[in-house]
């Protein structure tokens, strides 16, 4: 491999990624500044970017998917809903501490996944598609059949658990807060970390091997295979690691709910169809792309939700035409322009 | 004993009515690759369609159903060249993204134009009809129409594809797309015809989904799992795969709802899953990926 470079007196290549020191220092002031937010903006700011952030996190494990590993899934309401479920059976059921549910949660999705992307991972591109939403609708029956999580009617969280969460004591006293602003703190904190921790391991996933072994499958399946990349582990890994994190967020939204049913925490459209939206107007295939569209999905819900039905059709006709239009969504009309990124996780081939 | 047979026949008269939503969907894989995930949304259009025209012109389900194949022809036709043309290419993307935003689109269409309600396409005294067939057992004679409309349907798709010069132009572009262009086939055309002919089919499943049970804007996703689980476990382009594939889900929904009723759906689900486990490429595979 490497003698047609290195003994001829041929062109020499080295494969450059950007560096990361200002950014990482850029990032960390904007981390910081989100994390003193609480003491500074009231509730209902803290509840809109619960929000942002927990769907920016959702569509960041959605773009791994589809954007690098070209599994294209609708059917991560499955992991939503089986982080969430988890969490009321490990409250309600095993009387285990809100934080502690979360993990659990994500780890229960993630065990789920492995015997779900067996069966799904049969089926290719567009079936695999279709295939992922009858797995997340077989979980949604399942589900729907527990009677101590309330059956298809579903179940609520009392307050004896919400307001038990550990650290919660501390919040009110610091910020002289009652206990549901308390709560309100906690839960966009937690947010906060788990898209902090959803962007920090795209990130490295992406600018290690295993992200340049996605970029190779995806660019050219048999190629990378005959390089000796193997596909489906490659895939695997990232299936397991997407549901790990889809679980946990999925957890974390209903925590905050404190109400759950079959039909809510499976909803194709809630966790699919917006989170979709999301990256195909923001840009697919990079990670600046979902959080100009989670923004924009933030407008428009603002905006435009008290219509309803026409909401929504403004969402997918929007999404349809992005598609048609502008593939690479409002990042690749911008970033690409200005030759410009955040997430430095481009590999450039450059001539020594 | 006669009780479960009772169940597997209502479940082949319900295999029918899914090989009905399928056998569109087959048919626009098996020529163009695309799986369209509006499909189910698309069959409770025409539905409403139905509805709408017996209404406006004062006329029969029946009469307003003839109307409606060809207007459904015309809206795929249309659909197909004006959108969904411009999706197709290697990456599977465009074409999932698109139809799956166009699925969003009709149903919020759907539910502001006709509501949230429950309707129900009246066929008359047809609808209690029933076939004794002795030892207690009666079939319906609408699922029994249907099941009649499916086999027909199915042989007609397979007569058009074999003895028919626009079927040789379907083959022929489903076997290489670039060299039908080569020989002078306009593939873009002969996708709109193959779709105009999927919504076509449409219209007819939608007659049957009505008149049998009540449909609101909401019921089209499910529709869409029904009709791919049937394509799936049929194996991919098999018409007549397709045909035992919806049996296979409609059997094993009837006879999950005989043992729970809360079980029917899961039951349709879990045979799906069986079979792919084990016959991953279904039961009657024609196409290769």
């Amino acid at each position: 491999m490497s003698e047609a470079t290195s003994g001829t007196a041929g062109p020499r290549f080295s494969i450059e990624t950007e560096g990361r020191t200002w950014r990482l220092w850029t990032l960390a002031a904007a981390a910081a500044v989100l994390v003193a937010l609480p003491a500074f903006v009231g509730r209902s700011a803290l509840q809109d970017l619960f929000f942002v952030f927990t769907m920016l996190a959702l569509a960041q494990y959605w773009n791994l998917l589809a954007g690098y590993a070209g599994l294209v899934s609708i059917g991560q309401q499955a992991f939503i809903g089986l982080g969430a479920y988890t969490l009321f059976a490990a409250t309600l059921v095993a009387g285990l501490d809100p934080l502690v549910a979360i993990v659990i949660g994500g780890v229960v999705a993630a065990a789920l996944s492995v015997p779900t992307a067996l069966i799904v991972f049969r089926l290719r591109g567009a079936y695999f598609a279709v295939g992922t939403w009858v797995a997340a609708e077989v979980f949604r029956l399942v589900l729907a059949q527990v009677k101590q999580l309330g059956g298809g009617t579903g179940t609520s969280l009392g307050p004896q658990i919400t307001n038990a969460m550990v650290g919660l004591d501390w919040i009110a006293d610091t910020f002289h807060a009652r206990t549901p602003v308390a709560r309100d703190i906690a839960v966009y904190w937690l947010a906060l970390i788990l898209l902090i921790g959803t962007l920090a391991l795209v990130y490295f996933l992406l600018r290690s091997r295993r992200g340049l072994a996605l970029a190779a499958i995806r660019d050219a399946e048999p190629a990378a295979d005959s390089l000796g990349v193997d596909g489906f582990r490659t895939k695997l890994v990232v299936y397991v690691a997407t549901a790990f994190g889809t679980g946990m967020v999925g957890a974390l939204i209903y925590l905050q709910k404190a109400r759950i049913s079959p039909d809510a925490a499976f909803s194709v459209l809630d966790w699919t169809a917006y989170v979709i939206f999301i990256v195909v107007i923001g840009g697919i295939g990079t990670m600046e792309g979902p959080i100009v569209g989670a923004v924009v999905l933030y407008f428009l819900q603002d905006y435009l939700a008290t219509f309803g039905t026409w909401y929504l059709i403004t969402l997918g006709a929007l999404a349809a035409a992005t598609m048609l239009v502008a593939p690479k969504g409002l990042w690749g009309l911008i970033g690409e322009r200005l030759d410009w990124q955040i997430f430095p996780i481009r590999r450039r081939l450059r001539q020594r | 004993m006669l009780a479960w047979l009772d169940t597997i026949i209502q479940g082949v008269l319900l295999g029918g009515l899914y090989a009905l939503y399928a056998a569109g969907l087959s048919l626009i894989f098996g020529i163009m690759r695309l799986v369209n995930l509006a499909h189910g949304d698309l069959i409770v259009l025409a539905a409403f369609m139905i509805l709408a025209l017996a209404a406006a012109l004062g006329i029969d389900t029946f009469a307003a159903f003839v109307i409606a194949v060809p207007l459904m022809f015309v809206v795929g036709y249309g659909l197909q060249r004006l959108l969904l043309n411009r999706t197709l290419g290697t990456d599977i993307l465009p074409p999932l993204l698109v139809t799956f935003g166009l699925s969003i689109v009709i149903q919020n269409g759907l539910l502001e134009a006709f509501s949230a309600d429950s309707q129900r396409l009246s066929i008359g005294g047809l609808s209690g009809t029933s076939v004794p067939l002795g030892g207690g057992i009666a079939v319906g004679v609408m699922p029994l129409i249907n099941l009649g409309a499916a086999i027909l349907i199915i042989v007609g798709l397979n007569l058009l594809f074999y003895r028919t010069p626009v079927g040789r132009a379907f083959r022929a572009t489903s076997d290489d797309s670039e060299t039908a262009q080569l020989m002078g086939i306009d593939n873009g055309r002969i996708y709109a015809v193959a779709m105009g002919l999927a919504l076509a089919v449409c219209a007819v499943a939608a007659l049957f989904l009505g008149s049998r049970a009540t449909f609101d804007p909401s019921v089209g996703p499910a529709r869409l799992i029904y009709a791919f689980e049937a394509v799936i476990i049929g194996g991919l382009g098999s018409l007549w795969g397709t045909l035992v594939g919806g049996i296979v889900v409609g059997v094993a929904q009837t006879v999950g709802a005989r043992i729970n009723p809360e079980w029917q759906i899961l039951a349709g689900h879990v045979a799906f899953l069986i079979v792919l486990i084990f016959r991953p490429r279904g039961l009657f595979p024609r196409t290769i990926e």
